[in-house]
């Protein structure tokens, strides 16, 4: 049976992995050493909350299923990250804005989580608490330098705003389960940390001279498992191997 | 990527409090905020170190390889600057 502590750790470990795959994916790719480093960190990074949250995850189902089986056995309907994780990667300037509007509110949200009642939840909050500090600094640090650099680091991070911009509106939601969980103190009111982000965004782009696109409609679905044709597609490459190996280990 | 776009920094690390910054290699970065950022990533990744310093590598004026025998040689031959005349007491231990 799958109780909301569950579902919620879950959700959480999904939203640290599928960013972290996608940050990886630019190894290689990355426009400088120096950035590829930086982006190799920050996911590793997240893909080690994800091994925490997944362990505790399996931890309280007590079915006995480890963070390898919670990454890697289940399929797509199966994954409650949010969308904007999973878009693809697009240019360099399409994952520095993502990296700092999911940045900019993920630290709230650590923060506030520091004071869950789950003492678990409470400690892998205070460390990636200070892991995404740093998050949003690069990716602030980042934009402020494409925002108001070339007129094509520009063009680019006005494009890539505005693609991101209706994807952002999941952050803020609460899935009922994880409402009942804030009520008791476990979870944290996503919807309340809204005016922080805004905030922080709103700093940060009006040092890279960059304009906040209009709220409008806003994309949803990742909660629910209703994702874009992009997961399928990096869960078939990032599990493969445990797929066709299972049981190994590394 | 021209060099005046993404000059070259050299990065000093303290490992510890009270030890002094060594130099550890350098890094390209346009500025020096985001040269502070790539020093980072790129230097503590296994908890080297508790403070950075960056410099731009142009800041560093450096002797010239051709002038090592000029400069360094006769410090050898100087063999009383060298404090190896001196019998220490044991009690003293590793000096």
């Amino acid at each position: 049976m799958s109780t909301p502590l569950f579902a919620y750790t879950l959700r959480l470990a999904d939203d640290a992995l599928v960013l972290g795959h996608r940050l990886s994916e630019w190894t290689s790719r990355a426009p400088t050493l120096e950035e590829e480093m930086a982006l190799a960190n920050i996911a590793l990074d997240l893909i080690g909350q994800a091994r925490v949250l997944y362990s505790y995850a399996g931890e309280v189902e007590g079915r006995g299923r480890s963070e390898d089986d919670l990454a890697y056995f289940r399929d797509e309907a199966a994954f409650g990250n949010l969308l904007v994780n999973e878009l693809p990667n697009g240019d360099f300037a399409f994952t520095v804005v993502r990296q700092a509007l999911v940045s900019a509110f993920m630290l709230p949200y650590w923060t506030a989580l520091t004071a869950s009642r789950d003492a678990t939840l409470a400690a892998i909050a205070a460390k990636a608490e200070k892991e995404v500090s740093y998050h949003l600094r690069h990716a602030a640090e980042w934009l402020v330098r494409l925002g108001d650099g070339t007129d094509e680091s520009r063009r680019r991070s006005i494009a890539a705003l505005d693609e991101l911009w209706p994807w952002t509106g999941e952050m803020f939601e609460m899935p009922d389960d994880e409402r009942a969980l804030a009520e008791a103190g476990i979870a944290v009111d996503r919807a309340a940390l809204k005016a922080e982000w805004s905030r922080t965004v709103d700093t940060i782009l009006e040092e890279a001279t960059l304009d906040r696109p209009r709220d409008g409609w806003m994309q949803t679905g990742g909660r629910r498992g209703v994702h874009t044709e992009h997961l399928g597609s990096m869960l078939a490459v990032m599990q493969s191997l445990a797929r066709a190996h299972p049981g190994a280990t590394w | 990527m021209t060099e005046k776009k993404m000059p070259l920094w050299e990065v000093f690390i303290r490992s510890r409090n009270g030890l002094a910054h060594q130099h550890c290699g350098s890094i390209h970065a346009p500025d020096a905020e985001m040269a502070l950022i790539a020093a980072r990533d790129v230097y503590t990744r296994r908890g080297e170190g508790l403070s950075i310093w960056v410099v731009p590598s142009a800041a560093i004026v450096a002797s010239d390889p051709a002038d090592k025998d000029m400069l360094f040689e006769p410090t050898a031959s100087k063999v009383y600057r060298h404090p190896t005349f001196y019998e220490i007491p044991e009690e003293v231990g590793h000096m």
